[in-house]
């Protein structure tokens, strides 16, 4: 019956959301919508070069300098003062078509009397019908798994105990995903990662742990918290073993690669459930994986995330929400829709180091899920980038200016000592 | 509370959902239509991380393809005024507005002051940029200056003096060892700084 149910409420939303959009086209002109805010010239630096000094009389093209060089670094400047690349990842996406949802719509007019009754009605549909269920299930769902968890705790058998726990585990979450109206597509199932390895996946938000385990069974690696977290998290602990580190034990990366290593040698346990981008990524793209989750050694079983954006906005934004208000906007989206890919299992080859190999799984990762495979570091929407990426710059256009040269006046010299 | 840009001499007006009194004078005519402001509010905000509605050095910093342009420094200085240590909005979108692409369709008016994005005026602030004390000509030691900043450490004084040396004999007229703006307009009359120097916003 449920199943029927979300595919009658999909059709009509699509059939609502496409209504809405040929308004929009149809009405107004201004933007909704834009995957970069400006038109970029998609030249290297030396074609770029190469055009402004085209104006030059002299053809020294190379080994030269021209104060229009200049230009080239002012206007990639002040195009990233615009618009760049890396913090719009760390803020949600734009759709092409609106999904009745204000918050995805950063150009939000009024546009025509109609669209904003159908507007208010998804309003209410929302959140005084939607929310109220959704908020009972999401109680019932973390409550027993409170109990459950704890109850099970109290068995003595390896055997049994195994299997209750798996069975409420799975219980549990899956009203979670019931309480945000998760609706998701699990493929390739025959590649699901078995006890004993590492499972990997992109980050875009905490729900992803929700999804993914509504599937199979996984131990979760974190931080320790205190409060509701922490009860969570000290119940689950009693009916199947989980790894969580208190704040101090996570900065020494000795100590948390041998704990893990050691829950992964013990081939009994569940697989690790690892998140190696360290932050949540909007979901259009993957950012660098961090190297530790692939120093532990065993297999890599990798899944690729993809959340239909029309639906709801999944990702989590930290700095701007705390955890509660993005459940509550979780809880009042239209639904979750989610596809979940299990990638073929991989491990680290001969001669590969713990980089590379993060890049090949990263690239699977992205490759599968339709994302875009970008090599910044996630953490980047923190810190700040590395002085390389500057030098960087400085080489390639000194290559340009005095690459040639170099080996002029150097030649003077030699004839000089030989004389 | 609402912007009024003066767009040809009609008032256009534009929602901006914060707090801030901003008003444009309308001989600067930065001809780019609200949603582009906005666009340009929103970005505002979220580098203004602290929520002061003004900007810091630091906040341009936290860019990181700014932070690695090799003269990412003066682009972000070009944003303050002298002894200013913060930009407001109205300043942010100024400094913008010279890198918008010249409007072909209406002719120049000459009772007008020079708009903001003419050739001239992006010349003039890309002349500003070599030109850090603001005398009127690049000096050989400002030259200099920007090239260290440009080319990688393994170039040597010698190499970089020899450079310096040469563009300063092709562009100096009058021999007095500095680039004034004339000559720097001069020697660059042929580049197409319209295309170069300009953002196009898409739609």
């Amino acid at each position: 019956f449920e199943r029927h149910f979300s595919i009658i409420f999909n059709v009509l939303h699509l059939k609502i959301s496409d209504y809405a959009t040929h308004s929009v086209i149809y009405l107004c002109c201004s933007s909704l919508l834009f995957p970069g805010l400006i038109q970029r010239e998609g030249g290297s630096m030396e074609q770029e070069m190469g055009e402004l000094r085209r104006y030059r009389t002299q053809s020294i093209s190379r080994g030269e300098f021209a104060l229009s060089d200049s230009f080239y670094f002012y206007r990639k400047g002040l195009e990233s003062i615009v618009d760049d690349q890396v913090t719009q990842r760390f803020s949600s996406e734009e759709l092409v078509s609106w999904n009745l949802l204000t918050r995805t719509n950063h150009n939000f007019h009024y546009i025509s009397l109609r669209l904003t009754i159908i507007w208010g009605l998804g309003v209410i549909i929302r959140y005084c019908v939607l929310f109220p269920l959704r908020i009972t299930l999401a109680i019932i769902g973390i409550s027993w798994l409170v109990i459950g968890t704890t109850l099970v705790g109290f068995l003595p058998n390896r055997r049994v105990k195994n299997w209750l726990s798996e069975l409420v585990h799975l219980m549990c979450y899956r009203i979670c995903a019931r309480g945000l109206s998760a609706t998701i597509q699990y493929h390739n199932k025959n590649n699901k990662p078995q006890k004993g390895g590492i499972c990997v996946a992109n980050h875009t938000s905490p729900i992803d742990i929700v999804i993914l385990a509504n599937d199979g069974c996984y131990a979760m690696v974190g931080q320790s918290h205190s409060g509701l977290m922490g009860v969570i998290q000290r119940s689950m602990v009693r009916s199947c073993p989980h790894v969580w580190f208190e704040r101090s034990e996570m900065r020494d990366r000795h100590a948390v690669t041998s704990r893990l290593r050691a829950h992964v040698a013990a081939k009994r346990n569940l697989p690790i459930l690892i998140f190696p981008e360290g932050t949540c990524i909007n979901n259009t793209s993957v950012m660098m994986f961090k190297k530790g989750s692939f120093e532990i050694g065993g297999t890599i079983y990798p899944v690729a995330i993809k959340y239909d954006p029309r639906f709801g906005d999944a990702f989590w934004n930290s700095a701007k929400y705390n955890m509660v208000s993005y459940l509550l906007r979780m809880m009042t989206s239209w639904a979750i829709v989610v596809n979940v890919w299990y990638l073929p299992p991989m491990t680290r080859q001969e001669g590969e180091d713990a980089t590379k190999f993060a890049n090949r799984v990263k690239s699977a990762i992205a490759h599968q899920g339709g994302l875009l495979d970008m090599a910044w570091d996630g953490s980047l929407k923190r810190d700040k980038v590395k002085e390389e990426f500057k030098e960087h710059q400085q080489k390639m256009y000194s290559s340009m200016v005095v690459g040639t040269k170099a080996r002029n006046s150097q030649e003077p010299h030699t004839e000089s000592t030989k004389s | 509370m609402h912007i009024v840009i003066k767009l040809f001499g009609v008032p256009l007006s534009c929602p901006i959902t914060n707090s801030m009194n901003i008003w444009f004078s309308c001989f600067l005519f930065i001809i780019v239509t609200p949603a582009h402001i906005v666009r340009l509010y929103d970005r505002f905000e979220a580098l203004d991380k602290e929520k002061t509605g003004h900007l810091r050095p630091q906040d341009f910093g936290a860019i990181n393809r700014l932070a690695m342009n090799p003269i990412g420094d003066r682009i972000i200085g070009a944003f303050f005024s002298p002894g200013q240590e913060t930009v407001d909005f109205h300043s942010f979108v100024r400094i913008l507005a010279h890198f918008r692409p010249a409007d072909k369709k209406h002719p120049k008016d000459p009772s007008m002051p020079e708009p903001v994005n003419s050739r001239t005026s992006k010349l003039k602030f890309a002349f500003q940029l070599y030109d850090q004390d603001k005398d009127g000509k690049i000096s050989r030691a400002e030259l200099l200056q920007v090239l260290r900043s440009m080319l990688e450490m393994q170039v040597t004084e010698e190499q970089l003096e020899s450079i310096a040396d040469r563009t300063i004999q092709e562009a100096d007229l009058d021999n007095d060892d500095a680039i004034s703006f004339e000559e720097f307009r001069k020697s660059l009359e042929k580049v197409n700084i319209d295309h170069k120097m300009s953002i196009r916003f898409l739609r």
